[in-house]
């Protein structure tokens, strides 16, 4: 089973790769910088997924109290900071010859700035809150908090700034084909490269806890 | 009702006799002042767009002191056991402990105003009721999310440290929106023009209030 995800996860990314560097025209305008914008739109797609399935497990664990949600809504959380700070940098990479500057507090920035503030808060209450049980609830009850307060970062971050029109969209105009096929070949290679991802980091908690287990009972 | 009264009661009392919490939430607002005063030596017309913010700043930081005292209080000797033990739901516990929380610092801004008129030589041009009705909104979403999250944070290893990293990302579309509608409101500005702003504030409140009166109970488990 998780023999199809490596493959899957292999072959998506080299092929976005692939494409994103050779196979997608030059942009116009930005030239060939615009072309770290798949990698950039791939780590977005998986920070917004690691976030909506944190919020969702979070609910899930304080229903029904099943440890297996706790870890879903952990490993996401671990992958999401990751991407969501490769997110930030290629971003950065990309705004400093396009805008001229590394960092702006547009609202679209500013709310993936938060989000990644706090995926990293959840983390670190989840390392300071003690045992499994109480960890995991602290953690759920933060994150459902968490995921409702994002909405509101990004329309106040709006009206503070004047409404700001839409930089570059890919559904905005006209979009080369090949451009579009880019990036759905990239959406595809990172929703895999995640998934396996999660599957290896649960197995690891999963180990985890038979360890402690195996250490309680050695201990006794 | 009656048992919300009686939560509330018992930390009045308790605040009365310490006297304790505000005398140090007052004079951590005094010092935020005296070092605004001193680090931001700027014009008048500057200091009109500075004022809202250094006032919402000075409210948060006292608030969270406060906010991190009121269940630490519980915390010695014991005390949320008889919390625990008393025949309550969490719901009315939390309302208890966010009535409190709210009382104490709104007691605070009603002093600190005032106060903020004087050491900076401001003249208000709005209207003092609504600036106080604005207040009182934005204090009620701080002390909703800060009272679910100050008992969070006694029950972990860091206690008081992880408080202000906890609440702080959560309350910024809170600060950026009251902060805005504090500006008109000192300038004599039309509200029409913040009226977005305001609705946001008000969502903000209602949204989390109610959140966090249904996860209360899984924070106060004790195990």
């Amino acid at each position: 089973m998780k023999i199809i995800f490596y493959v899957f996860a292999i072959i998506g990314m080299t092929c976005s790769t692939y494409m994103s560097l050779f196979y997608a025209p030059t942009e116009k305008v930005m030239g060939d910088i615009q072309r770290i914008f798949y990698f950039h739109m791939g780590t977005v797609w998986v920070s917004s997924i690691a976030f909506i399935l944190v919020f969702i497990s979070s609910i899930m664990f304080l229903i029904k109290k099943n440890r297996k949600w706790d870890i879903l809504a952990y490993s996401s959380a671990e992958i999401g900071v990751v991407f969501i700070t490769l997110t930030i940098i290629s971003g950065s990479i990309w705004a400093k010859p396009i805008w001229g500057t590394w960092w702006t507090w547009d609202p679209q920035l500013t709310t993936t700035f938060i989000l990644w503030m706090l995926f990293i808060v959840y983390l670190i209450l989840r390392s300071s809150s003690g045992n499994d049980q109480k960890k995991a609830r602290y953690a759920a009850v933060y994150a459902i908090i968490a995921f409702l307060d994002l909405p509101l970062v990004y329309i106040s971050a709006r009206v503070m700034r004047g409404i700001s029109p839409v930089v570059f969209g890919p559904g905005g105009g006209g979009i080369d084909p090949k451009m579009l096929y880019t990036m759905l070949v990239t959406f595809v290679g990172f929703s895999f490269l995640m998934a396996l991802i999660l599957i290896e980091r649960i197995k690891i908690e999963n180990l985890r806890y038979k360890m402690d287990i195996i250490k309680a009972e050695n201990n006794n | 009702m009656k048992k919300v009264f009686l939560f509330l009661l018992k930390d009045i009392k308790n605040e009365y006799r310490t006297k304790e919490l505000f005398s140090s939430m007052f004079t951590f607002a005094l010092v935020i002042i005296l070092i605004f005063n001193f680090s931001f030596n700027i014009s008048r017309e500057l200091l009109s767009y500075a004022v809202p913010s250094f006032m919402w700043i000075c409210f948060t930081f006292a608030g969270l002191l406060g906010l991190s005292r009121s269940f630490g209080i519980e915390k010695e000797n014991e005390a949320i056991k008889g919390v625990l033990l008393s025949p309550t739901s969490p719901v009315l516990i939390y309302i208890s402990k966010f009535l409190s929380n709210f009382l104490f610092l709104f007691i605070l801004e009603l002093i600190l105003l005032p106060l903020f008129i004087v050491f900076f030589n401001y003249d208000i041009s709005g209207s003092i009721l609504v600036l106080y009705s604005i207040i009182i909104t934005g204090t009620i979403g701080f002390v909703s999310v800060g009272t679910l999250f100050s008992t969070m944070s006694v029950n972990t290893r860091l206690r008081e440290v992880i408080l202000p990293i906890l609440l702080f990302p959560i309350i910024i579309p809170l600060l950026i929106n009251s902060v805005r509608v504090t500006f008109v409101i000192l300038n004599g500005q039309p509200l029409d023009k913040v009226w977005y702003s305001i609705k946001l504030i008000i969502a903000f409140d209602i949204m989390f209030l109610f959140t966090s009166a249904i996860v209360y109970g899984y924070v106060l488990e004790e195990d």
